[in-house]
């Protein structure tokens, strides 16, 4: 488990985090993954159809063997499995009252 | 083959509900919301499945009668997130949603089902569903797992705060639905007028505001809000391991792999010799000889030469239906996903392509996992360079006679070694192939995110996981008896006629088409070191590929067919030089030596261009192959 106090309070993409990590979405920035396989109007809308919202509490779970990917990120009551290349439009915080 | 197959045709039950008076009721839901487990608790075996006009997407139909005695013809329509469509499954079911598919399924309720023990996601769908103008009953499915979990929900809550009708429902258990089916009845009662919809597909802004107002309800009727599911989250720790979980899908695949081939020999065998006696019985039928050699060589050999693979079928659709009832395919499909990507291909590509090692035909039939239609032609495309279990006839025959018994660097068979370079071969081919066919067709090198809800794990249920067999095992064999069975017929014809002329000496098949398609084709296969004799086995050996075994022995004139192969074995050994034989194993790595295989692209992908690039593309690398082999071998001098 990484130490959590260097992410206090800093925005970081969710792509970048390692696992352990617990936060809050507080945006969702398309141009953050601009390598990611979808247009980004399109990679906004299927992030927030699978739950990544601004406000859901995320912690990312699981990741693959090779280059750490995939990752397996729970979002509010969900599991979604997703690349790191598109979970770096999700921007993530340490905010007040996470644990 | 748009028609409808009868899972059960109710033996004296009673009359066939019509589907005039027949309400619709379509049941909507998030992928994993146990919809399927309901549709099967609702209707039991009283289920149809078939296709949608124009595409492969199945459609799931089936017939109950309310407790209050009312006709309702249920639709069990694809998963999905939302009803902006990304895949020609959600395409369907937006458009069966809208009203816009004529014909028996236009609904007159939608039944949203949604998992108890995860609302979220489901609660921004009804919203969306609201907006389309027609009635709309919440099914909380899955309710027993998640009192479970200390998630209490205030039911009547949350109908006054959406408007619409609430219940909930255990599909797994007996009298699970009884809340469901009172509320249908209730409903369905009334008299119900349809709003006109007022859907559009939704930007970016309006699915977050729709999410926004899911999270307040959600906050509003949650009383307690749970905890995880502590088994999924210790399962997971072990079976998302970066490197045990990896060691234990390896360990599942095995074992899956032994099963297709070990367990279902003897069945295999079963089948294959009761067609055998079969076909002897009526080769001994007093008809006459064109006759019984139609229905000898051409059906019954034809037809068991395709049922012989429905153990393999029954038992690898066993194991993909478990392990996806389970929560673990998923799974399988986040641990591989680097891997697969690698080639250009979908974590979900996995299973599919390892069940073509036992049989192209269900490894094709298994790509309706993934969801893309690209990376689902392109695992299609690919799926017959694994090399399936029809080929090891052929590779055994040709190994024993011409590749000597002994052993290399001290411990390892050369024959094994030969047979493992040529299993290597089909994979790395099939790998190369989907990297090329993404980077030049597709023009991409990004590609399809890959983006998948692990679900809770669950335990399956018996019943759901037969009737999925049995709906896989049906497709199958219609499959087999249309086009399949008119390819077999063709080739019987190809290799019996002309009939031989009187006192004619050589073996029948030397008069036939095939013989003159075999000899006109020479000199094209002259560079491959084929004689004409093994142009001739290959027009049979189209049928399926150990066939091409049989013929060899009929061309070759030795009594007893495939038993004979040790015999076969030894006339090739004088008849052929090594790099004839070589050739002949680089052909059948790549060649598209398999109507069936041919005839089941063609019904999955919808029509005859994919199953022309398939075989045009494979028919192609097995020359460069077999050329490449014969010409090096040769001036190495084992011409």
């Amino acid at each position: 488990m990484p130490d959590q106090t260097i992410f206090r309070h800093r925005t970081i993409a969710l792509g970048d985090a390692p696992v352990g990590y617990r936060g809050l979405i507080v945006a969702l920035d398309m141009n953050g993954a601009s390598d990611a396989g979808l247009p980004g109007s399109e990679l906004e809308r299927r992030l927030i159809e699978l739950g990544f919202v601004e406000g859901a509490q995320v912690e990312l779970l699981h990741q693959g063997l090779f280059g750490g990917d995939p990752i397996a990120v729970r979002v509010a009551a969900s599991t979604i499995a997703l690349r790191r290349r598109e979970a770096k439009a999700v921007l993530v915080s340490v905010g007040e009252g996470v644990p | 083959m748009n028609g409808s197959v009868d899972l059960a045709p109710p033996p004296g039950a009673p009359g066939p509900l019509s589907s005039q008076s027949a309400r619709v009721v379509a049941l909507v839901g998030n992928p994993n919301c146990g919809k399927t487990a309901l549709f099967n608790a609702l209707t039991g075996s009283r289920q149809k499945v078939a296709n949608y006009p124009g595409v492969t997407v199945e459609k799931k139909t089936g017939q109950l009668t309310t407790p209050g005695g009312r006709a309702i013809r249920i639709v069990d329509l694809p998963g999905t997130y939302s009803l902006r469509a990304r895949s020609p499954d959600e395409e369907i079911t937006r458009d069966v949603v809208l009203g816009r598919l004529s014909g028996d399924v236009t609904p007159d309720l939608i039944v949203c089902v949604a998992d108890a023990s995860n609302l979220r996601l489901a609660l921004r769908l009804v919203l969306e569903l609201k907006r389309v103008g027609r009635p709309v009953l919440l099914s909380l499915n899955m309710m027993d797992i998640a009192r479970k979990r200390g998630i209490d929900i205030d039911v009547e809550k949350l109908s006054a705060a959406l408007g619409l009708p609430v219940v909930s429902s255990v599909a797994v258990r007996r009298g699970g639905t009884e809340g469901l089916l009172a509320e249908l009845d209730r409903v369905l009662s009334r008299e119900m007028a349809h709003q006109p919809s007022d859907w559009h597909a939704p930007d970016a802004r309006e699915l977050r505001g729709t999410q926004r107002e899911a999270d307040r309800l959600l906050q509003l009727v949650l009383r307690n809000e749970g905890r995880l599911d502590p088994g999924t989250a210790k399962a997971d720790a072990i079976l998302l391991h970066p490197v045990a979980g990896i060691v234990i899908l390896l360990a599942i695949l095995f074992v899956m792999f032994q099963a297709v081939f070990a367990w279902a020999r003897p069945l295999m065998d079963l089948i294959s010799d009761g067609f055998t006696w079969f076909g002897a019985l009526v080769g001994s039928a007093p008809l006459p000889e064109v006759l019984r050699s139609f229905l000898k060589d051409g059906v019954i050999a034809g037809v068991g030469s395709v049922i012989v693979f429905l153990p393999q079928i029954i038992i690898l659709f066993f194991f993909i239906l478990l392990l996806e009832d389970l929560g673990y395919m998923a799974r399988a499909a986040f641990l591989m996903d680097k891997i697969m990507g690698g080639a250009g291909l979908h974590g979900r590509a996995f299973i599919p392509l390892l069940s073509s090692f036992a049989c192209a035909i269900p490894g094709i039939m298994a790509t309706r996992v993934i969801d893309d239609r690209r990376d689902r032609l392109t695992t299609i495309l690919v799926a017959p360079l694994m090399t399936c279990s029809a080929r090891i006839p052929v590779y055994t025959l040709i190994i024993s006679a011409f590749i000597p018994d002994r052993e290399v660097w001290g411990f390892v068979g050369l024959q094994g070694l030969v047979m493992f370079g040529l299993y290597a071969c089909g994979i790395v081919g099939a790998l190369t192939v989907s990297f090329v066919v993404k980077r030049l067709f597709w023009r991409t090198t990004a590609g399809e995110p890959f983006m998948l809800e692990l679900p809770d794990y669950k335990i399956p249920q018996a019943k759901s996981l037969a009737l999925g067999i049995w709906a896989r095992a049906l497709a199958f064999l219609k499959r087999a008896g249309t086009t399949i069975l008119s390819m077999m017929i063709l080739i019987w014809v190809l290799a019996s006629f002309p009939t031989p002329p009187e006192g004619a000496t050589e073996p029948a098949i030397d008069y036939s088409f095939a013989a003159t398609i075999g000899h006109a084709i020479e000199p094209v296969t002259k560079p491959l070191g084929f004689n004409w004799q093994i142009n001739v086995a290959l027009i049979p050996g189209m049928a399926a590929r150990e066939v091409a075994v049989g013929a060899l022995g009929t061309i070759y004139a030795i009594d007893g067919g495939e038993e004979a192969a040790e015999k076969i074995g030894q006339v090739l050994t004088g008849q052929w030089s090594l790099a004839t034989a070589l050739a002949l194993l680089a052909w059948y790595i790549f060649a598209p030596q398999c109507a069936s295989t041919l005839a089941v692209i063609r019904r999955e992908t919808g029509g005859w261009k994919w199953m022309a690039v398939t075989f045009f593309y494979m028919l192609a690398l097995a020359y460069a192959a077999a050329l490449l082999v014969y010409q090096v071998a040769t001036a190495l001098g084992a011409g």
